[in-house]
């Protein structure tokens, strides 16, 4: 007779979410993987805005007015803001389809395309919808195992599939979709405006310091100026020109995705489904429409049991928590166990298959197999080669 | 070991059990006929007959649709929030709910009320779509 432990972890969903995300303060902030230049973004903003307070402020505070800077600061909330909401926001991720959905699909698939002699590679996988009389193609997500909706894409960076997919932003560290598309519309704006603040206020500054003291004795009083004036001159053009271009594709709601595939660029009488035809309710909608809510449930809880060692082959030993996306079975390891999971307990079951192989000669091995069924048949065959 | 590809062998042999498990859930898509608000389809699958009152169907889906098309109504009070939320740099919202989220959670409870009063006592269950992105409602047979 062998002893049964169980042993109980809770996690939070957000650790065995598929992906190449990153999340930091328990699963409140999501970004891609590579943050580098967002770093960069970061200490641009923050470091011309410290030097425009520490340089230029008292002087116009006290020369020109104590409006100035407070306006800044008002400014510079408004832009920091904006750009850690789009950065640390779930951009709109569908979640993966999982197993039996994901199977669901195959077979209504299968279904359509009905039989394929064998060598022949099989039709694209394509749903077509109709859109206010407009038909729409729905690709088939092969990462995803899903029917992109209307306007999804897959981002290869992050490794998901984002509604409404604009781009994937490395300056913001994380893809723009439907539900941050409208805080990074602001933080371009936002920024573009306090570009042009800080610019307009460094020239009035070095004019104002000059008519005293001369042109070059004032570069030298306030280096920092010069500073900010460089990096104010190559933001301007970047970021005026992306926010112009991101107002372009608001009145026409359209995405940048969109734009560059030339999805509705106006050849073979293909017209934007989603525009209704009107600037303001373009803009509306997508400034002011509904927040939609995250569908990734980040910081909910999952509770995952690993048995070990082995139990006596019975239907009902593992037990199953209706809320888990993931079991582990005692026989063989579960496939949708992602790897660090799969490391701790496939060692120990397929250990103890092996060794209790001999005591439990006289009893049939289970020939159900584990409940939900697997996603890679291929693994499947090979851990029961491996148990036999 | 035959020459097919290991994927295709094991297909076969699990094609019975996959079956046996399609069987007992059934996925309602999505309807995008009226562009990409959150509709379900009406249609009543071929798979429910046995199970479920179409009738019961048709009025829980067509439920569902009115409460998602209320929380993405686009209209006054939806400016309004758009717009608030704005002027506070959308700081508001750690700690007020926006009223997507308001709609959701009536749906969560419509849901449970509907599992607790109509499906459960035919054996079938049905998962708030927001757990699979809004993209399927899924009824499952629950059985045992």
């Amino acid at each position: 007779m062998s002893a049964i432990m169980v042993s109980k972890k809770v996690l939070r969903k957000w650790e065995k979410l598929p992906g190449k995300n990153t999340f930091c303060c328990d699963g409140r902030v999501m970004m891609a993987r590579q943050k580098g230049v967002f770093y960069l973004t970061l200490f641009l903003i923050v470091g011309t805005c410290a030097l425009f307070f520490a340089f230029e402020c008292p002087y116009l505070a006290v020369h020109l007015s104590p409006a100035i800077p407070v306006f800044a600061i008002v400014l510079f909330f408004f832009v920091m803001a904006t750009l850690l909401r789009t950065s640390f926001s779930d951009p709109g991720v569908l979640p993966r389809a999982l197993p039996d959905e994901a199977t669901f699909i195959e077979m209504e698939i299968e279904a359509a395309n009905g039989n394929v002699p064998a060598g022949q590679r099989p039709p694209p996988r394509i749903r077509n919808v109709q859109i206010n009389n407009q038909i729409v193609k729905l690709k088939y997500c092969y990462t995803c195992k899903i029917f992109r909706p209307p306007r999804a894409s897959h981002c290869g960076i992050c490794d998901n599939c984002v509604e409404r997919f604009d781009h994937h932003c490395p300056w913001v560290g994380n893809c723009v979709g439907k539900r941050n598309y409208r805080y990074f519309y602001l933080f371009t704006l936002s920024l573009s405006l306090l570009t042009i603040y800080i610019f307009t206020f460094d020239i009035v500054h070095v004019v104002l310091r000059s008519v005293d003291s001369g042109f070059v004795n004032t570069l030298k009083d306030t280096p920092g100026t010069v500073l900010e004036v460089v990096v104010c001159f190559f933001t301007l053009w970047s970021v005026v020109g992306l926010t112009g271009f991101h107002t372009y594709l608001v009145s026409l709601n359209q995405t940048t995705n969109e734009d560059i595939k030339g999805s509705w660029s106006g050849k073979n009488r293909v017209q934007n489904p989603y525009s209704h035809r009107n600037i303001m309710k373009n803009c509306c909608e997508v400034l002011c429409g509904p927040m939609h809510p995250s569908a990734l449930d980040r910081r909910g809880e999952l509770i995952e049991l690993a048995l070990a060692p082995v139990p006596i082959p019975a239907s009902k030993n593992n037990k199953e928590n209706p809320q888990t996306t993931k079991t582990t079975a005692p026989l063989i390891p579960n496939e949708h166990t992602p790897d660090d999971v799969k490391s701790s307990i496939a060692p120990e079951t397929e250990g103890d298959v092996e060794e209790k192989l001999s005591p439990l000669e006289n009893k049939p091995l289970p020939s159900e197999p584990p409940t939900p069924p697997p996603a890679d048949p291929a693994e499947t065959t090979a851990v029961l080669e491996e148990a036999f | 070991l035959t020459t097919t590809p290991c994927r295709f062998q094991t297909h076969s042999l699990q094609d019975m059990r996959q079956q046996a498990a399609i069987a007992s859930k059934v996925f309602v898509q999505r309807d995008y006929s009226t562009g990409t608000t959150c509709q379900f389809q009406m249609k009543f699958l071929p798979e429910l007959e046995n199970r479920i009152d179409k009738q019961q169907f048709e009025e829980t889906v067509r439920t569902l649709n009115n409460l998602y098309a209320e929380a993405e109504k686009i209209g006054g009070k939806s400016y309004l929030e758009g717009c608030l939320a704005c002027l506070t740099a959308y700081t508001i919202f750690l700690c007020m709910e926006t009223h997507y989220e308001k709609v959701l959670k009536k749906i969560a409870k419509y849901i449970q009320e509907q599992n607790d009063k109509v499906y459960a006592p035919r054996g079938m269950l049905i998962t708030d779509p927001i757990e699979r992105g809004l993209r399927v409602v899924s009824f499952t047979a629950a059985r045992e």
